[in-house]
């Protein structure tokens, strides 16, 4: 286990602690947890969630993490400071998990086996369950409000305003009075027995700060619909899978609010809920060969389903955004774990020659951006493009800065004939490089009888029609990796920090982002200085050739067990493979600041023989019972 | 997917439509099927009907998968765009591309492989969504670009051109359709175009999913002695039910029929289709007797065609998803965005 982060124990603990509340799933704890994130939130302190869940309905084991984090690092460091054990299921491992010092909160209404004793953490005890039954009626009342009494435990442990939670729960309830009624009764429930029998506040405790204002709490693939409606899409097709679903609920729920038109309630889009992922990439083919924005949100799964649609596309020329919201693989996987484990798969999906645009965001902040971007770029280069988030950004409320709408913006539609330039033309030729950017002009169906063409994923001409010719074949196939080459030049360049004269680097991407840099500044206070060059798209541009050429030693840090992004790298530019040394985390859980400090600790051969293997840090802290 | 262009000669004195387009102005690539095939027959119906219905070309979409079948939305009418996209995929083309536009007319061309093997799934939900669409299954029971594997629609005891006798019931897409919820089932057989043209203009009108089925023999795999699907045994064995005229509104007036002969459906843009029932007793909008008078046929032996099944009340894909009259890919970006003023209002519920 490792429990220690490699920074030393900060002592002054004030807005700046670790929180996990263990629970069982379907009691209702999420609401009592986000209860608890969004008061501090909104008492103007970083705040940091993470979701740990079982592919379940009802009774597996839960938690939730919480980071107050008042220097507003968005990723786990790998402490737990103050656990809240509620699940009796997994309480023996709750107990292990708590960092040295620290505190433990535990449901007194039922004897603690005296063989979970530890002398270095503060145990504390109330009996929830009890004072819930003997305050409220209902069985499903009582498992509820049990949760809520917590929250006010902690209010009054770690000084969290109360008024604060009181205005949160009324927003929650706003039309249904008596449960408001009995949510601020076991709110203050807790509240008043943590006053009595404890000593208020905790060492660990939190106060107001002012550095939250102008920001959100907000899930990625909410952000990422959000983006979709913003981009103008109006086609949505889809299979639902976890982690991915909520995308498409959230991108149904503003099309609810923001495109029907309330004089007759007609829709401005069309979301199809098809019988599998094929047909939900062949509806976002459809729709957007016929001039629609349309894309389809997915995860691993659905994209290995997707891949002879997907070679369609790239070959036939037409648009499609797709989001991978990847989770653990390989086959099933942990469909509710998180992972990197997609890059190589999506980066060549499909059979022949092919070769795709990803996005890599690397908070909701950025899903929503990428996902507006991905449409231009994929219909500017009539091609798939894919949104790389993946389980942790997708579904954990992140904070991030006010997402900002530029409304002078005009989606790029790229190069598609009206009616009165195909009037203008002699000829239509669907594939031919008029512009010598290897992208060819395209029609609709309905424009022009001049336009009209035949769409085939079977070999053809730069003029369009069909043929079987060597030559013709290749001039096209060639075409389309110059049109590759194109896109390097569209896509968001990578974001690189740092000028280190130690001659090391370090390259990572997406969910990684947070823990790399509160990683590299643990480690600047240890004398270790590396630069930092966040990957944002493939095909990788001339900024990543440049980076890579002038470190000595570049780690890659990552999200699989096999290294993609560095496969991706060493396939795809010049680098001598030898400079690259992985960082993997695969554990299922997001990445963790302490597991790229001993990485690169490891690595640099200052770090204990005991940690492990170098190169490779291994975390022993998934627990998917 | 022809090498060579048809020659482009028309005589003078060709009939011309009400758009001045002649027939010729319908046609497509030249097919490369093998002579006589029956695919071909169907080809040269749907240029009729589109001519005889006056259709601009580009108001047709035409999307087809993989096999014999799919190679032929080349083969009509060239000023239509077309889709050749994978294998039994064609149904999630089309409702990609009827979601975008529902202002065009769609057409899709499949065989029996496409749509009851590999393209089952698609083919059965395509119909659940009552998709705005004319979809032609050029049914042979037979996979002739791989030189002669039995179809999912091959007869029990049909035999293969080497004398292979096959042992699975087959796939009957007329009663598939009818269990599916179906708005439009016919069948009919690529050598009788004089009910096949009429169908295929009614079911490009029909509002929802239109399947035609039609026999249509492989020459060069399925055409023997002992086939169920060969040219002779279709001839022999057809039983033509409903058969349906299509008279667009304009020709309203001309059309005579007398009451109690005919039977007439009114399409949902005013033109309508006059049944004659050729069985008085048949009823092609009771969806279980239909059922049931199929399944005596089939135990006889004969195969149904003409209009078997009509529902005109069903509400279609658009209805059902209340879209908006404009066709999706022609909103302005102004109607799709609730601008910067509106992400403040969104982003409130995040602070």
């Amino acid at each position: 286990m490792l429990h220690a982060s490699a920074a030393p124990q900060p002592p002054d603990r004030l807005n700046d602690f670790v929180i996990k509340l263990a629970n069982v799933n379907g009691t209702g704890s999420a609401s009592a947890n986000s209860l608890l994130m969004k008061s501090m939130f909104r008492m103007g302190i970083p705040v940091m969630g993470k979701n740990y869940f079982p592919s379940n309905i009802q009774g597996l084991p839960t938690w939730y993490e919480i980071r107050v984090t008042r220097d507003g690092y968005v990723a786990r460091s790998g402490r737990i400071d103050l656990m809240v054990a509620m699940n009796a299921e997994t309480y023996a491992k709750d107990v292990k998990d708590v960092s040295p010092g620290g505190y433990l909160i535990y449901d007194s209404t039922w004897p603690r086996p005296a063989l979970l004793k530890r002398d270095d953490i503060t145990i504390l005890g109330a009996p929830l369950a009890r004072i819930c039954n003997e305050t409220f009626q209902g069985v499903r009342a009582r498992i509820l409000l049990k949760n809520i009494m917590y929250a006010g435990l902690l209010a009054a442990l770690l000084e969290i305003d109360l008024d604060e939670m009181r205005k949160l729960l009324g927003e929650s309830y706003s039309s249904k009075k008596s449960l408001l009624e009995s949510n601020v009764r076991a709110l203050e429930l807790g509240y008043n027995y943590a006053k009595e029998h404890f000593t208020c506040p905790l060492p660990l405790r939190v106060t107001r700060m002012d550095k939250t204002s102008n920001h959100i709490l907000i899930d990625g693939n909410t952000a990422a619909a959000l983006g979709c409606l913003y981009a103008g899409a109006t086609v949505g097709a889809w299979y639902p899978i976890t982690p991915s679903t909520s995308l498409m609920d959230a991108f149904k729920s503003f099309c609810g609010k923001w495109r029907v038109d309330p004089a007759n309630g007609k829709h401005n889009y069309l979301i199809v809920q098809c019988e599998d992922e094929l047909a939900a990439i062949g509806a976002v083919i459809g729709a957007a060969w016929n001039g629609a924005r349309s894309f389809t949100p997915t995860s691993g799964p659905g994209i290995s389903l997707m891949n002879e649609f997907i070679g369609l596309a790239y070959y036939a020329e037409v648009p499609a955004v797709i989001f991978d919201i990847q989770r653990v693989g390989p086959s099933t996987g942990m469909p509710t774990r998180t992972q990197q484990c997609d890059l190589m798969l999506a980066a060549y999906a499909s059979h022949g020659d092919t070769r795709h645009v990803l996005l890599f965001p690397n908070s909701p902040e950025e899903c929503f951006y990428m996902a507006a971007q991905a449409f231009d770029l994929a219909e500017r280069l009539q091609t798939p493009v894919f949104v790389m988030s993946d389980l942790d950004i997708g579904m954990n409320d992140w904070m991030c800065p006010d997402l900002k709408w530029d409304d002078s913006y005009q989606p790029d539609r790229g190069k598609v004939l009206s009616r009165e330039q195909l009037e203008g033309i002699d000829k239509f030729y669907r594939y031919f490089d008029k512009d010598g950017d290897a992208i060819p002009y395209r029609t609709l169906p309905g424009t022009h009888p001049k336009g009209a063409y035949f769409t085939r994923g079977s070999g053809h001409t730069q003029y369009g029609g069909y043929t079987e010719d060597s030559t013709e074949y290749q001039i096209v196939l060639d075409r389309l990796k110059r049109k590759f080459d194109t896109a390097k030049s569209l896509v968001p360049k990578a974001v690189i920090d740092g000028k280190s004269t130690q001659g090391m680097g370090l390259v990572s991407l997406g969910s990684c982002d947070g823990a790399v840099r509160e990683a590299l500044d643990l480690l600047r206070g240890r004398g270790v200085q590396i630069d930092y060059m966040r990957v944002r798209a493939f095909p990788f541009g001339p900024e990543v050739e440049e980076f890579l050429a002038s470190h000595e030693k570049i780690f890659v840090v990552e999200q699989n067990r096999d290294a993609q992004l560095r496969s991706l790298l060493t396939l795809e530019t010049a680098v001598e493979k030898a400079k690259l040394h992985s960082i993997l985390h695969y554990s299922g859980l997001p990445m963790a600041s302490s597991v790229i400090v001993e990485g690169v600790l490891a690595a640099a051969g200052s770090l204990s023989a005991a940690v492990g293997e170098p190169r490779v840090a291994r975390v022993a802290e998934g627990r998917f019972s | 997917m022809s090498f060579i262009a048809k020659p482009k000669i028309a005589h003078p004195g060709l009939p011309k439509n009400e758009l001045g387009l002649t027939r010729r102005d319908y046609e497509g690539a030249m097919s490369t099927l093998c002579a006589g095939c029956g695919h071909d027959s169907i080809t040269a119906a749907m240029i009729e009907a589109c001519w005889e219905m006056s259709m601009r070309p580009e108001q047709l979409v035409k999307l087809s998968g993989i096999g014999c079948s799919s190679k032929t939305t080349a083969y009509f009418v060239s000023g239509a765009h077309g889709f050749n996209s994978v294998h039994g995929r064609m149904p999630s083309i089309a409702t990609g591309a009827v979601a975008a536009n529902r202002d065009l007319y769609y057409v899709g061309i499949s065989g029996d492989g496409d749509t009851l093997s590999i393209g089952f799934g698609q083919f059965a939900h395509a119909i659940r969504r009552n998709l705005n669409m004319l979809y032609v299954i050029e049914n042979n029971g037979v996979y002739g670009l791989t030189k002669g594997q039995f179809s999912a629609s091959a007869d029990i005891g049909t035999k293969a051109k080497k004398g292979e006798e096959n042992q699975q019931p087959p796939v009957d897409p007329v009663l598939t359709a009818l269990t599916l919820g179906c708005t439009f089932i016919a069948r009919s057989f690529s050598g009788d175009k004089e009910q096949l043209v009429p169908l295929i203009r009614a079911g490009l009108k029909h509002r929802g999913f239109a399947l035609i089925d039609v026999l249509s023999p492989c020459v060069t795999f399925n055409d023997h002695v002992g086939s169920t699907k060969s040219y002779a045994f279709v001839r022999d064995h057809y039983d033509e039910v409903v058969h349906a005229d299509f008279v667009a509104p304009a020709q309203e007036i001309t059309a005579k029929y007398a009451e109690g002969d005919a039977m007439p459906v009114t399409l949902h843009d005013g033109s309508r289709i006059l049944l004659r029932k050729l069985d008085p007793s048949y009823n092609p909008t009771h969806r279980g007797q239909v059922f049931n008078y199929l399944r005596e046929k089939l135990a006889q032996n004969e195969y149904v065609t003409g209009l078997i099944y009509i529902d005109g009340n069903s509400p279609d894909f658009h209805e059902v998803n209340a879209t908006t009259e404009t066709p999706l890919n022609r909103l302005p970006y102004d109607a799709l965005t609730p601008g910067s003023k509106g992400l403040d209002k969104i982003l409130s519920r995040f602070r």
